[in-house]
């Protein structure tokens, strides 16, 4: 139990962005008509790419003198993030042109 | 700037901007989802938070210092940069390559990236002594891997290189999975054994989360996609929000936490408009079995394509309503034309959109969008309900569980009280459909055997070029 609390009084300013952010989410995206439902879905999973930042970080200060696992490790960490953000991003957009209203006459 | 550096003393112009660059991205990522939510600024939405992902990559790589203040070095740069030109580029044109057909595949493919990355980060940082989230890293390599597996084994049943596999026996496994997984995660956090012991522990648990990936999404069916999609989704963006509380960055928890919101509500959309638990989903008891309950079923009465085009053409209203049978026949582009040449005619004609229709979210509207049918056509269930007793023909191109009435009617229908578009309250009903077999849910759909209903045996893309073909002679 103590550690616990101590856990929530260390992460604290964590745990109320993770807990304001679930409002936010829900609020912001709540009432997407369905016809948006496969971009928006889409699209959230580009932004789901952002731990692309944490493989930057890994390989960024990881030892490049020697072959090492944490290394290889954050590469494909960081491809794998960037086809995430590529991909997703991308194929969205692809979608979101096709959505158009018809051109009054 | 430079000022600002003197008076906090620790902290560099880097880190300020850096930190800024993190809530720029936030604010983007926000905005961008707010403008995705219609369809006029949904493009520029998109955009948005592409541009905040970007910012954030960049500002990272330039800027982010370790514990010891040192920058990230010329040479990790340039493997950074040459990871993500290789693996950018490759996505972006598989991305611009892939037909609208194949969207929920790569929809799936897409998110694994995401959740593999998200596990990978958390697993390395295990081994970080400055990391002091234990249990956030476990739930991140734990979230990250089985949604690596689990969105895989999606892809390859959307490409259909993979089948279902369905047993009682599974849904015991997955039980049993969860609680050894459980297990392992509350073993390294109070267990006390030594580190490297943990070490080995963290990656067992890794590998078994990736098994569980798989054997939780095997025994889930084809019409249940969107909801595992939907849910996969969410994991994915918690994953992330993992990953990102592991280095206290604000940016990283906030967009995945967003992302794990938006794919929780399309999971409980999606539930809702199948009248089922998300439970009952994951455990996997539909499809076969349901007590099939057998009526007396009438006779079914065929239409041939020159009555069925006479009948849409001096019609004042045709709902089309499409199923995945619409997809699977690539009928999309012909579906639309037919529109077209009723609208040119004098018909007033709109598509009906359940939401649970086609493979993911959105599937439908995605697909005739790609045919350029105007998103104003597309009209969602509820507003479409009230005027099918006004409308002519109803036409069912590929779709069946959607229109099932027993959904309404039999309260011993394994589908009862799952919304449905009330297409047998049409004047009249063309079911076009390849055979007399039954949809995903396997069981005898009375709309077939109404007195109103006309049946339009054949492929779906075929029917419908005899049927523009028949109009333009009339």
């Amino acid at each position: 139990m103590e550690n616990i609390l101590l856990f929530f009084f260390e992460k604290k300013d964590a745990i109320f962005i993770i807990v304001l952010s679930i409002f936010l989410g829900f609020e912001v995206i709540g009432n997407v008509p369905s016809i948006l439902h496969t971009p928006l879905m889409s699209g959230a999973n580009a932004i789901s790419g952002i731990s692309i930042i944490g493989g930057i970080i890994l390989v960024g200060h990881a030892d490049i003198s020697t072959i090492n696992l944490k290394l290889i490790l954050g590469i494909v960490a960081v491809m794998f993030g960037a086809i995430n953000v590529f991909g997703g991003f991308v194929v969205t957009d692809r979608m979101l042109e096709m959505f158009k209203k018809k051109k009054k006459r | 700037m430079v000022t600002l550096s003197v008076n906090l003393p620790g902290v560099t112009t880097g880190e300020i901007i850096l930190t800024f660059s993190y809530l720029l991205s936030a604010i983007l990522f926000v905005i961008g989802l707010k403008l995705m939510s219609h369809p006029e600024t949904a493009r520029r939405g998109n955009l948005g938070a592409g541009a905040g992902m970007l910012l954030v990559m960049v500002t990272t790589l330039l800027l982010h210092r370790d514990e010891n203040g040192h920058n990230i070095k010329t040479g990790n740069i340039i493997i950074i940069l040459v990871s993500i030109v290789i693996a950018g580029i490759w996505a972006s044109i598989v991305a611009r390559r892939i037909k609208m057909t194949a969207m929920p595949q790569f929809v799936s493919f897409f998110n694994a990236t995401g959740g593999g990355a998200s596990a990978l980060v958390a697993l390395i940082e295990y081994s970080n002594p400055a990391n002091q989230s234990t249990l956030v890293t476990l739930l991140g390599v734990a979230v990250g891997s089985l949604t690596f597996s689990g969105s895989m084994i999606a892809y390859g049943k959307l490409e259909e290189k993979i089948g279902n596999i369905f047993s009682r026996f599974m849904t015991y496994f997955n039980i049993g999975m969860l609680l050894v997984l459980s297990a392992g995660i509350l073993f390294v956090l109070f267990g006390n054994a030594p580190f490297e012991t943990n070490k080995i522990i963290v990656y067992i648990l890794c590998i078994l989360s990736f098994i569980y990936g798989i054997t939780f999404v095997m025994p889930i069916g084809g019409a249940d996609m969107p909801v595992v999609i939907s849910l996969l989704n969410s994991f994915s963006g918690i994953a992330a929000a993992m990953a990102g509380f592991i280095y206290h960055n604000q940016a990283m928890i906030l967009g995945g936490i967003l992302v794990g919101s938006a794919g929780m509500i399309l999971t409980i959309l999606m539930c809702r408009a199948m009248n089922r638990s998300l439970l009952n989903v994951l455990v996997g008891s539909f499809g076969g079995g349901g007590k099939a309950i057998d009526k007396e079923k009438g006779i079914i009465r065929e239409i041939s394509v020159s009555d069925a085009s006479v009948l849409l053409n001096y019609s004042k209203r045709v709902v089309i309503v499409p199923g995945y049978g619409m997809a699977i026949a690539q009928a999309q582009h012909v579906c639309s034309e037919l529109a077209r040449l009723l609208e040119n005619n004098g018909v007033d004609v709109k598509f009906a959109i359940h939401p649970v229709a086609g493979r993911m979210p959105g599937h439908m509207n995605v697909l005739l969008a790609e045919a350029k049918v105007p998103y104003d056509k597309l009209v969602e269930m509820d507003v479409i309900n009230p005027l099918l007793p006004d409308t002519d023909v109803a036409l069912v191109i590929g779709a069946n569980d959607v229109v099932n009435p027993a959904a309404l009617n039999d309260p011993s229908s394994p589908i009862y009280g799952m919304p449905i578009i009330r297409t047998h309250e049409a004047k009249n009903v063309i079911v076009m459909k390849r055979g007399m077999g039954k949809g995903y849910a396997a069981i005898e759909n009375f709309l077939f055997f109404a007195d109103n209903t006309r049946m339009l045996f054949g492929n779906a893309k075929d029917s419908l070029q005899k049927l523009i073909n028949e109009i333009k002679k009339l």
